[in-house]
């Protein structure tokens, strides 16, 4: 007897583009709002970003029902350590939680592409950059998603970031200030929603500050 | 030595119902869906009612395998009743059951035993409008207007261009029943009477 195969798959990739970039004391997060599926349109009006804690955002693109699901798993894992241990959770400290929530799927993984970004305990900007399966690094900027293989070029060019193996340790923050890097952002979305069909209709921007959490819209092409 | 347990997934749906369409208008929430239940090309049940209100705030509809919906509507009915059995005066609304329904699909989906539906679920609660759509992998949101199946590629394009924020009922009538026409020319499985609540 053969075993007959599921004709459908578990999985879509509903498109979008996240960029974060960390400054010496911001962390920019973009994200368009466009969710596709194939050659379609779903929404034109939906936001990839999420904020996890205080101090620390999320953007993820990929499949929006595992995106969902990764969320509400890690808000309720931060609200467990917040009746435990009293305190918001760091963005480093997210940062793990992230990596290990996500290998813990290791073998039907969350197809979800994330982008980690926020202050860490000294109030420097960090950005952590996921794979699918939970392998992250903390960098200086990062994009992920369709659009990133337009985006990621582009931000090497601009903010070259010093190579993890050099020593001395260098810091990996760009030196830019806040407006600079959110007028980079907007520059960087612009040209991706030119090329890549699944990039566009509008952009999110967050900003994390000492002074708390700004938010941004720009319109993107619509085509 | 596994086949007992793959007799028990869903493979392909057998009787299905086309696309539904909604939107949001300046007093509520409008749906239209077909009443056809078509077996592969067979036109074979034309009086099925794919639109059901939910509770009080609550409107809901489903195109896909018509036995999964069903089964949707007994764990709705469940989760109503539970909902009323605590008589605190609080009634579910459509953003709740939005929200279950999301959850449920998920989990079957993770089971590899989807429940074959795309549903849109609309209502009011506390003069709040609210519109939103669950397919069969867990892909959900909202919106000012969703349509499922063939519906995203023949009436979202007319509801795009003719959809604005103070729509009254009439003409949200009309739009809805220019996007059923025009699913009605080029839909193979769309029959010629309609639901519209």
């Amino acid at each position: 007897m053969v075993k007959e195969q599921a004709n459908w798959s578990p999985y879509d990739n509903n498109g979008g583009s996240c960029v974060a970039i960390a400054g010496a004391d911001y962390c920019v997060i973009a994200a368009d709002t466009r969710m596709s599926t194939g050659y379609n349109i779903l929404t034109r009006d939906y936001s990839k970003i999420c904020q996890l804690a205080d101090k620390c955002v999320m953007a993820s693109s990929g499949f929006q029902a595992d995106v969902n699901a990764l969320k509400k798993n890690l808000y309720a894992k931060h609200l467990i350590y917040q009746h435990q241990h009293n305190k918001q959770m760091s963005c480093p400290a997210m940062a793990q939680l992230l990596s290990n929530t996500l290998y813990y799927k290791r073998f039907f993984p969350y197809y979800s592409f994330n982008v980690l970004g926020g202050l860490d305990s000294e109030g420097k900007g960090c950005v952590f950059t996921y794979d699918a399966v939970g392998s992250y690094e903390r960098v200086g900027y990062s994009s992920q998603g369709s659009g990133s293989t337009l985006i990621m070029p582009f931000l090497d060019n601009q903010l070259k970031s010093p190579s993890p193996l050099l020593l001395p340790a260098q810091d990996a923050v760009t030196p830019l200030s806040e407006v600079e890097a959110v007028e980079l952002v907007k520059t960087v979305f612009a040209s991706a929603a030119e090329r890549d069909i699944f990039t566009g209709d509008k952009l999110e921007i967050v900003v994390l500050g000492a002074s708390g959490i700004r938010r941004e819209y720009m319109d993107l092409r619509k085509d | 030595m596994g086949s007992g347990a793959d007799s028990e997934r869903t493979l392909y749906p057998y009787v299905t119902g086309s696309s539904v369409v909604a939107i949001k208008y300046k007093d509520g929430i409008l749906m239209a869906a077909d009443m056809g239940g078509s077996y592969g090309s067979t036109l074979r049940y034309k009086s099925i009612e794919r639109l059901k209100p939910i509770g009080k705030h609550t409107l809901l509809g489903a195109s896909g395998e018509i036995s999964d919906f069903q089964e949707i509507l007994r764990f709705l009915d469940e989760l109503i009743l539970n909902d009323n059995m605590w008589d605190d005066g609080n009634s579910l609304g459509p953003k709740e059951v939005h929200n279950y329904l999301t959850r449920v699909m998920y989990n079957r989906r993770n089971k590899f035993n989807p429940l074959w539906n795309s549903l849109v679920i609309g209502g009011v609660k506390n003069g709040q409008k609210y519109l939103g759509m669950v397919n069969m992998i867990g892909i959900n949101f909202n919106d000012n207007h969703v349509a499922t199946g063939l519906g995203n590629h023949l009436a979202r394009p007319i509801l795009r261009d003719e959809w604005n924020e103070n729509l009254t009922f009439e003409e949200g009538v009309k739009l809805l029943e220019k996007c059923m026409r025009v699913l009605l020319y080029r839909d193979r499985s769309a029959v010629n009477k309609i639901q519209l609540k």
